[in-house]
């Protein structure tokens, strides 16, 4: 009894210090230096900036600024109008709608001075998962996971326990993958290898979860298991990771991705179940029995969630 | 599946590939790129050709080496085995041909989980030897390749009145296909047809099994 403790403790230690590391990180950031420096920069939509600058700005008229996209950083953004604030920090205002999520540039040329303007991580989280959960959602923009879903979609039990399974393992593999990815296959020039290791990390995932659910709660376990084995190869999961490492997602863009895509593919999966059991009662065309007519059907969920397009917190 | 006996010729594994068992049409599985990649004749053929490649070597590494593998540890195997024909082929299209790849690459890297092709190898490629294997990996790989165009052709023709990027009509009969939801709808169309035929001819319909990404 004593070893088995030992052994879960020891199979969790490592998975802790995986969640842990990220969030150890940004504690390290250098202090901020003796020379005049913008100290903090945040956008304040629709088209406003404000700086806080550790000395006084000299001019506070436009042209001692130049404020640039990160995507384009040879085209200035004009700007239209500068202004000082009580403790010495000015507020631009630009000549175009500012986005909370993007990243933009900000340069002082007298005193000379510059700073990132980074998204607050808390917009950039929402953004992903949102997108993730109902803009882009997985089943019916993306088409992933499609025979998943109209394999489960049936009832709304196993709808419910499919969904919640999915989203576990997803944050699962996302986490373990992203870490995979960014310390390992990264550093040693391995991309190559991305779709080899992702496809093991999920097996790997599926199987770890399996047996600690086993030992640790058989109850939950009798639930969730027989959804557990099916889930192994299936390209929703290996989605996750494949798309965190082609758009080189930081750690939390990475869960809210996997948190997102799973909680939009539980949604799509009871939306469906609910309405193929009154599918059931039906009178359907002799040919479209079956899955033609779950197909159909799928379409017009489809057509629903293209209304979410224009969806944005942010703008 | 069929898994007779004694090896049927060539002829007869892609005929069986391409109509009795067209894994999209007859037996419902790996959906997802049906409906995902089909917007056009284009994309539907370079995923198509991905999927005969990949599902063509894989069949004849395992009928190769099915002798080697210990039957508890099979899958892994043929998982491993598809993993490392797909990075090639992914590798392959990315370098020759960017502009597709880009439409297309996610699910090019997702053909490692499609269950068409493992269900191949476990079904078919490895209880015979190399040639009927490969002739079962042509026909199977043919038969998604079609069934990817014809889809492809129906929405690129009804979404953007044109065939292979080539201008039919001088108006967008109807966008609605080359809309996410149009997949779908036109999945379930061809689906519906297929059923047809086959009540017509007295058969079973597809009973839709597939349960695998």
């Amino acid at each position: 009894m004593g070893d088995r403790r030992v052994l879960s403790i020891a199979a969790v230690a490592p998975l802790l210090l995986v969640l842990a590391l990220p969030l150890a990180r940004p504690s390290a950031a250098p202090a901020a230096a003796e020379a005049p420096a913008i100290t903090r920069a945040r956008v304040l939509a629709p088209d406003r900036v404000r700086l806080w600058t550790s000395a006084p700005v000299a001019r506070a008229e436009a042209g001692n600024f130049r404020f640039t996209e990160r995507s384009a950083p040879d085209a200035p953004v004009e700007i239209r109008a500068v202004r000082s604030e009580a403790d010495g920090g000015v507020t631009l205002t630009v000549g175009q709608s500012l986005h909370a999520s993007e990243h933009y540039r900000v340069e002082v040329l007298d005193p000379p001075m510059s700073r990132d303007v980074s998204p607050s991580a808390w917009a950039v989280l929402v953004t992903v998962f949102l997108s993730s959960a109902l803009i882009n959602n997985f089943v019916f923009t993306r088409y992933l996971g499609l025979c998943i879903f109209f394999g489960v979609s049936k009832k709304r039990d196993t709808s419910i326990g499919m969904g919640i399974t999915f989203t576990a393992v997803m944050m699962f593999t996302a986490i373990f993958s992203w870490a995979v990815d960014t310390w390992v296959l990264r550093p040693l020039n391995l991309a190559f290898l991305q779709i080899l290791v992702f496809i093991g990390t999920v097996a790997m995932v599926v199987q770890f979860l399996d047996t600690m659910l086993k030992k640790t709660h058989p109850a939950l376990h009798r639930g969730f298991g027989v959804y557990l084995m099916l889930i192994t190869t299936n390209c929703i999961i290996l989605a996750v990771p494949l798309l965190n490492a082609g758009s080189s997602a930081t750690f939390g863009e990475a869960v809210a991705l996997a948190l997102g895509s799973g909680l939009g593919f539980a949604l799509a999966l009871f939306l469906m179940s609910c309405a193929r059991e009154k599918l059931e009662l039906a009178r359907v065309p002799k040919a479209f029995e079956g899955l033609p007519v779950a197909f159909a059907l799928a379409g017009l969920f489809a057509l629903a969630f293209m209304g979410f397009s224009g969806l944005d917190l942010f703008r | 599946m069929s898994t007779a006996e004694r090896p049927p010729g060539a002829r007869a594994l892609i005929l069986n590939g391409i109509f009795a068992e067209n894994p999209v049409f007859r037996l419902a599985l790996s959906l997802c790129p049906a409906v995902a990649v089909t917007t056009t004749i284009a994309n539907g053929l370079l995923l198509g050709v991905a999927v005969l490649a990949v599902q063509v070597l894989s069949s004849v590494t395992v009928a190769l080496v099915r002798g080697a593998i210990h039957p508890r540890v099979r899958i892994p195997v043929y998982t491993i085995i598809i993993a490392v024909w797909v990075s090639a082929i992914d590798m392959a299209l990315a370098a020759f041909m960017p502009a597709l790849y880009a439409q297309v690459g996610l699910y090019v890297k997702l053909i490692v989980a499609f269950a068409i092709i493992i269900s191949r190898l476990e079904a078919f490629a490895s209880r015979q030897p190399l040639v009927p294997a490969f002739w079962d990996g042509v026909g199977m790989g043919l038969g998604f390749l079609l069934a990817l165009v014809v889809i492809g052709a129906l929405r690129e023709l009804l979404g953007a009145g044109a065939l292979m990027g080539l201008k039919l009509f001088p108006v967008k009969p109807l966008l609605f296909f080359a809309l996410p939801a149009g997949g779908f709808f036109s999945i379930a169309l061809l689906m519906a047809f297929f059923n047809h035929l086959e009540h017509r001819r007295g058969g079973k319909p597809s009973s839709g099994g597939g349960a695998h990404g």
